[in-house]
């Protein structure tokens, strides 16, 4: 079970991560940091097996910071959408030396 | 380390008084808190301001010389004087943390008669320097040869900070001069004390900075800030020589106490380059401090300090330092038979080059700074030929008989200015063409001064002429059978050499005792040249003054029985060569190969034509020289020839000036300042350099910043994996 856990987590964090690296809406890009958090989750309880509970009670912190993330992200999101008319991060880049 | 704790645990001296010795130079310098905090805090009400103007009506004071060294002497009671609010306190705390000093110095010196003065008794303080292989104690040594420098400089010292008490007291400034004089005195008392080299080396930087305070006391004058300036920039000349010898001796000896370094330097070989060479460095500090050509030149313009400081710094003790310091070092020049020639050559030449100088100067200081390079190069010529004794004789009773002839010619023109002072004269109160006579109206300082003067001279019975015998008694008897006479110094062979410095020495010797009676004859004898307004304010300087005058006219005149040459045995011989012989016994016999008894018809021949001479020399001044003929300083011709290239110290501070000054000052601002200051490195360093790669950074970072949050992912990615591949196969 263990193997068969964390190939699923390894493939999860892959798929969330080439999502935030190839796609440009920011609520899909969003979508798959949360991904790519959960395959961590995955991760730690699928090691909490052999190494101890520590791998569970940190889930339930990652889960606790993951939705307060969700909660000012979206809320970022939101307020680039009003103010650009668009969550297209190609045409958000104002930060640039 | 432990052979020294080893030794000082055993040391006879050891829980004896002599462990106190660290308060010897502490008193003076808590003279010097407690002086310089007056002198601070009561700044604001009393400033330094011109001597001159204190007290006098600021009219006019044209003459330069004037305020020179007068600014003591405007003592009249008739006129209203800036005295000190806290001079009396100073004038007790200067000289009687003097005084506690030379107490000390005397239980410490009783101490040592009774006990084995075979080895040094070093007081270790604390661990100064602990730098890796280098290791250097705060510690301070008590030998022979530190308790007579000890003695000298506490005992003239105090004497002097009497004196300066009558000479200064209506100063402005005499807090501060007290605080300075002080600061000196602790600083020289380190400089003797020190048991290595780099704690004499703290009193040797010391001094020279309390030096040029004190020659520029008078700052406000622009040629005495010069003059200070002079002397300190010289000086760094010679210390550099000092470091370098410190250098090499560290490098190779891995030491630098005198001890380590007296153990380890035979092992180096005699006549070996290394120990030469240390042995000329330090040759060329000492030619700094105790102004030897081709350093002499700062000592005459040194005399623009107040007279005291002149007789203290300049005359008795700190410019003695360099001698102090090759007879402590006896064991490596010993060991450098070159060395000790270049030494004694440079000093029979400086004692001959000053000489000449000194017979033509009109200034009365003038006269005596250059007698004091004369006289130093005396005692170089002594410590040269490895007779440490006879050198370290000399330093001992020119200290007395030039602090005598200092402090003198400070009453002398104490008196002239107060004369000049009273009259509202602004003639030159220093210049001996405007004096004549005063043996009328001083006859205790005229007395003292000729005393001083047979003694200078080298008159028998005399101070000087047992140590100056000495020292040309010496340069004889080294002409054969010594090491000296089996090396040659630059092609000549160094028994040839040794004649010559001898013939100097004899030369020398005449025209001191010509220059020194011209002296006296120019200043206390014949008419009275101040002016018919002046003489009847001409007086005797106060007792605080004439006091200390007196105990040196004494010393002078006795301080020839501290070693008495076996010939003229008119009370205890030797006392000084014995009680020197545990420190520098050894280096003596070195050089001599023992100690042999010169033939007595031999030694009496050499007595009778240093005599001879010394007496030719005053007959020559007394029948050639007419003080009746001299004429005021304002009224006197332009001297012509000869006489005018002596009164110019044969330019050589014009010829410094051309060849060293100048070119220096034109490479500093022309190729220094505008070549490699603004040209290196304010443009290419600065401006390409430094501000022209941030910039291609910052463009090149400014790059990376595209605001594109995708770069940015690729870039964490990517980052990510090196950090996580780093650990991996690290």
């Amino acid at each position: 079970m263990l193997a068969e856990s964390l190939a699923l987590s390894a493939v999860l964090f892959s798929i969330g991560a080439i999502g935030v690296l190839t796609r440009r809406n920011a609520i899909v890009i969003f979508m798959c940091v949360e991904l790519m958090l959960n395959a961590v989750n995955l991760t730690f309880v699928a090691l909490s097996k052999v190494y101890g509970m520590a791998g569970q009670v940190f889930v339930v912190f990652v889960m606790t910071v993951a939705a307060a993330e969700a909660a000012v992200g979206l809320a970022i999101i939101i307020a680039i959408f009003r103010h650009k008319q668009t969550v297209n991060l190609e045409n958000i880049n104002l930060l640039k030396g | 380390m432990l052979l020294q704790e080893a030794t000082r645990g055993a040391h006879p001296l050891s829980g004896s008084i002599a462990e106190w010795v660290w308060l010897i130079p502490l008193l003076p310098f808590i003279g010097f808190l407690i002086n310089g905090w007056l002198s601070i805090t009561s700044a604001a009400h009393v400033g330094p301001k011109d001597p001159s103007a204190a007290g006098h009506d600021p009219a006019g004071h044209g003459d330069d010389h004037g305020h020179d060294s007068g600014g003591g002497a405007h003592g009249d009671d008739r006129h209203a004087v800036a005295r000190h609010k806290y001079a009396g306190l100073v004038s007790v705390i200067g000289p009687a943390v003097l005084l506690l000093s030379f107490g000390l110095t005397v239980a410490i010196f009783m101490a040592m008669l009774g006990v084995s003065r075979e080895a040094p008794f070093v007081r270790t303080l604390f661990s100064w320097i602990p730098a890796g292989d280098l290791h250097v104690d705060a510690a301070l040594q008590v030998d022979p040869l530190s308790m007579v420098m000890t003695l000298v400089v506490t005992g003239v010292g105090t004497l002097i900070h009497l004196f300066s008490v009558g000479y200064m007291q209506d100063d402005p400034g005499y807090p501060r001069y007290f605080a300075y004089l002080n600061l000196f005195v602790s600083f020289m008392l380190v400089l003797v004390l020190g048991a290595s080299y780099p704690v004499l080396f703290v009193g040797w930087e010391g001094v020279g900075l309390c030096s040029y305070l004190l020659i520029g006391f008078w700052f406000t004058d622009k040629a005495n800030a010069d003059a200070g300036k002079k002397a300190f920039i010289v000086n760094r000349i010679g210390d550099f020589g000092f470091l370098v010898a410190m250098f090499l001796m560290f490098a190779n000896f891995g030491v630098l106490d005198f001890l380590g370094v007296a153990a380890a330097a035979p092992g180096a070989g005699f006549n070996s380059p290394l120990v030469t060479w240390i042995c000329l460095f330090l040759f060329l500090g000492c030619a700094g401090k105790s102004a030897q050509i081709p350093l002499y030149v700062w000592l005459p313009d040194a005399m623009a300090g107040p007279t005291p400081v002149s007789a203290l710094i300049h005359a008795a003790t700190m410019v003695t330092a360099g001698v102090y310091l090759i007879a402590r070092s006896a064991f490596l020049f010993s060991l450098a038979p070159v060395a000790q020639l270049t030494v004694a050559f440079v000093g029979a030449l400086t004692a001959l080059f000053a000489a000449t100088i000194g017979l033509k100067q009109w200034d009365i200081k003038r006269v005596l700074a250059y007698s004091t390079v004369s006289q130093l190069g005396y005692m170089f010529v002594g410590v040269g030929v490895g007779a440490y004794t006879a050198g370290i004789f000399h330093l001992v009773t020119h200290a007395f008989f030039k602090a005598l002839l200092f402090l003198g010619s400070g009453s002398v023109i104490f008196a002239m200015h107060r004369a000049y002072h009273a009259t509202h004269n602004h003639d030159d109160a220093q210049d001996m063409r405007n004096m004549g006579g005063l043996r009328r109206y001083m006859p205790v300082t005229f007395i003292l001064m000729w005393i001083a003067t047979l003694a200078i001279a080298g008159i028998p019975v005399f101070a000087g002429f047992f140590s100056k015998d000495e020292i040309l008694g010496a340069v004889f008897a080294r002409t054969h059978e010594s090491t000296l006479s089996q090396v040659s110094w630059l092609g000549i062979p160094g028994g040839s050499l040794l004649y010559l410095i001898y013939a100097m020495g004899l030369a020398a010797a005449l025209l001191t005792a010509i220059y020194m009676t011209r002296m006296m004859l120019y200043t206390f004898h014949g008419p009275n040249r101040s002016g018919e307004k002046e003489q009847s304010h001409l007086a005797e300087a106060p007792w605080i003054m004439t006091g200390p005058l007196v105990v040196l006219g004494l010393l002078s005149l006795f301080g020839g029985w501290l070693n008495l040459p076996a010939l003229l045995p008119i009370g205890p011989v030797g006392t000084l060569e014995h009680w020197l012989e545990p420190v520098v016994g050894s280096a003596t016999n070195a050089v001599t190969g023992g100690p042999h008894e010169a033939a007595h018809s031999t030694e009496l021949v050499l007595i009778g034509a240093a005599v001879a001479i010394a007496a030719l020399g005053i007959i020559i001044a007394l029948v050639r020289l007419k003080p009746e003929r001299l004429v005021p300083a304002a009224q006197a011709p332009e001297e012509q020839g000869l006489e005018r290239v002596l009164l110019h110290k044969y330019y050589v501070d014009e010829l410094y000036d051309r060849v060293i000054v100048r070119p220096t000052v034109w490479i500093s601002r022309n190729v220094l300042a505008t070549g490699v200051d603004e040209g290196i490195i304010d443009k290419l360093l600065v401006t390409w350099v430094g501000t022209g790669i941030p910039r291609l950074f910052g463009w090149f970072g400014s790059r990376l910043q595209s605001g594109q949050v995708g770069t940015y992912a690729w870039v964490l990615l990517i980052g990510v994996i090196a950090v996580l591949g780093a650990f991996t196969f690290r």
